[in-house]
């Protein structure tokens, strides 16, 4: 089976020198679930940012998709992100564009044509039960409907991977429901990789998954 | 509404630079077409022993651009009651020649300390009267005028520049997110900044028609009008095609330029 990301000695670090993820090795496969769990601050996100180039690697080797992170060009970064769909913690939805552009903004950058674009648009918005608030701004929905909106734009493209930093944290029962089904629907139907970083791996979990523990800088898999 | 606001502030700003760029432009020419006034009305008197012909005076510097001999006459009928026929007729002959002077350009100081020391230097010549004294006076309040104008124009453009900087921190905050979050979904740089150079562009094209409109009411007044008639002077205070031009790509260049720091600047957020 392929291999989506590997790591190998891998460390991260931010600027101040404190080494945060020490000298880890682990794969994951193509089409694989994967949680990453660990306590505050043991630098789940901190590995996740690496996965997407948002931080470069202290040491050590972190392919993403065939792409060496540790020294990639910008081009290639941007290449490599157009393939990655990423559900961030505090959503990062564009604020003056309306949920239905912010839905559009992988497509646009990937290039899609305008009916697909629309077609597509339209058919997250009813996956994602906000069909009816395609026209609002992001600071007009909730919070769970803001992630449901940074869901719909993490699906939009059909990546080969998906990021995911806790996105049902501080979220009621039916927004996460809703959106541990789409991450689960990506990955059954349309075999796209799912790395999730949370602190509860939802007990009602209908798909395989692999689970990595975060602790003291260390990443052990979990049987 | 936020929004419109700091379009404004920009369009504001923009509009204050081609205000002041358009000022400065007015004043030259109105001080250009006043010394070309001044050039029509001002003349060199010289005096010479012999007769010099025309073409030979206008060689002695390029500033001569037309030679007269004054007339004795009118001098020599007003003796012609005391003096006899022969004496008026040696009179005649033994009179300076008298040469006025008319020049290309109202000149500087310098210039006329040269064209007086080039005249004198010629051979025959015995005097030169360039009405120095009135000249320096008007030269002076001439480039007074201009340096205060251009003072005013060069203020205006310095605090509008620094309100553009204190503009350019602000859009940074305002696109800064966008173009963050855009580059993590892999926008290359010419795509997560496009919003940016269009909005700067639709600013520089607002501000350059409000200017636009400015000086054609100002071009149509008819009080303008009458004050550069009062000085004798006819001034184009805006060339629609000419200084529009000038004014409109002054405006892009600025605000692309204002795009452009900003993308400089830019740090990604992730």
């Amino acid at each position: 089976m392929d291999k989506v990301i590997i790591a190998e000695n891998l460390s991260l670090a931010y600027s101040n020198n404190e080494t945060i993820i020490n000298k880890v090795n682990f794969s994951v496969n193509s089409g694989s679930f994967v949680f990453i769990t660990g306590a505050s601050g043991s630098g789940k996100s901190t590995l996740l940012k690496s996965l997407y180039g948002g931080l470069r690697p202290e040491q050590g080797s972190l392919i993403v998709g065939g792409v060496e992170i540790n020294g990639v060009s910008r081009k290639k970064l941007n290449f490599l992100r157009r393939h990655i769909g990423i559900v961030f913690q505090d959503y990062k939805l564009v604020k003056e564009w309306t949920i239905e552009k912010n839905i559009t903004l992988p497509l646009l950058i990937n290039g899609y044509d305008k009916n697909v674009t629309q077609n597509q648009v339209d058919s997250l918005l009813k996956h994602v039960r906000l069909k009816h608030q395609a026209g609002k701004y992001p600071l007009e929905l909730s919070g769970g409907e803001q992630q449901r909106v940074a869901m719909a734009r993490a699906l939009s493209h059909n990546p080969i991977l998906i990021l995911a930093d806790e996105p049902t944290g501080n979220l009621d029962d039916y927004s996460s429901g809703l959106i541990w089904n789409l991450l689960e629907g990506a990955n059954t139907q349309l075999k796209t990789t799912v790395i999730v970083v949370t602190h509860h791996i939802p007990v009602t979990m209908g798909v395989d998954y692999k689970h990595f523990h975060i602790e003291y800088g260390s990443i052990n898999e979990v049987n | 509404m936020k929004s419109i606001k700091n379009h404004f502030s920009l369009v504001i700003a923009l509009v204050s630079i081609l205000f002041s760029i358009q000022v400065f432009i007015i004043v030259d020419r109105s001080i250009n077409a006043y010394k070309e006034n001044l050039a029509n009305n001002y003349s060199i008197i010289m005096v010479a022993q012999i007769h010099i012909p025309q073409e030979q005076i206008k060689a002695i510097n390029p500033l001569i651009v037309n030679v007269s001999e004054l007339n004795p006459e009118g001098v020599i009928k007003r003796l012609n009651t005391k003096m006899d026929q022969k004496n008026l007729e040696l009179l005649k002959i033994t009179l300076p020649k008298f040469y006025k002077l008319k020049l290309s350009h109202f000149p500087s100081p310098q210039e006329i300390k040269k064209l007086t020391k080039n005249l004198l230097e010629t051979k025959s010549v015995q005097k030169v009267e360039n009405f120095s004294s009135n000249h320096d006076n008007t030269f002076k309040l001439l480039l007074l005028f201009k340096d205060v104008i251009s003072v005013f124009s060069l203020s205006i453009f310095v605090v509008t520049i620094l309100l553009i900087l204190k503009e350019l921190r602000i859009w940074q905050f305002m696109h800064n997110e966008r173009m963050s979050i855009m580059g993590l979904f892999g926008a290359p740089a010419w795509l997560s900044s496009a919003v940016l150079f269009r909005l700067s562009i639709v600013d520089a094209i607002i501000a350059s028609f409000i200017t636009f409109i400015i000086f054609s009411y100002i071009e149509s007044s008819v009080w303008i009008a009458r004050q550069f008639e009062s000085i004798g002077i006819e001034v184009v205070v805006f060339d629609k095609v000419e200084d529009f031009s000038l004014l409109f790509a002054v405006a892009i260049l600025v605000s692309v330029l204002l795009a452009s720091l900003i993308l400089l600047g830019h740090k990604e957020e992730v």
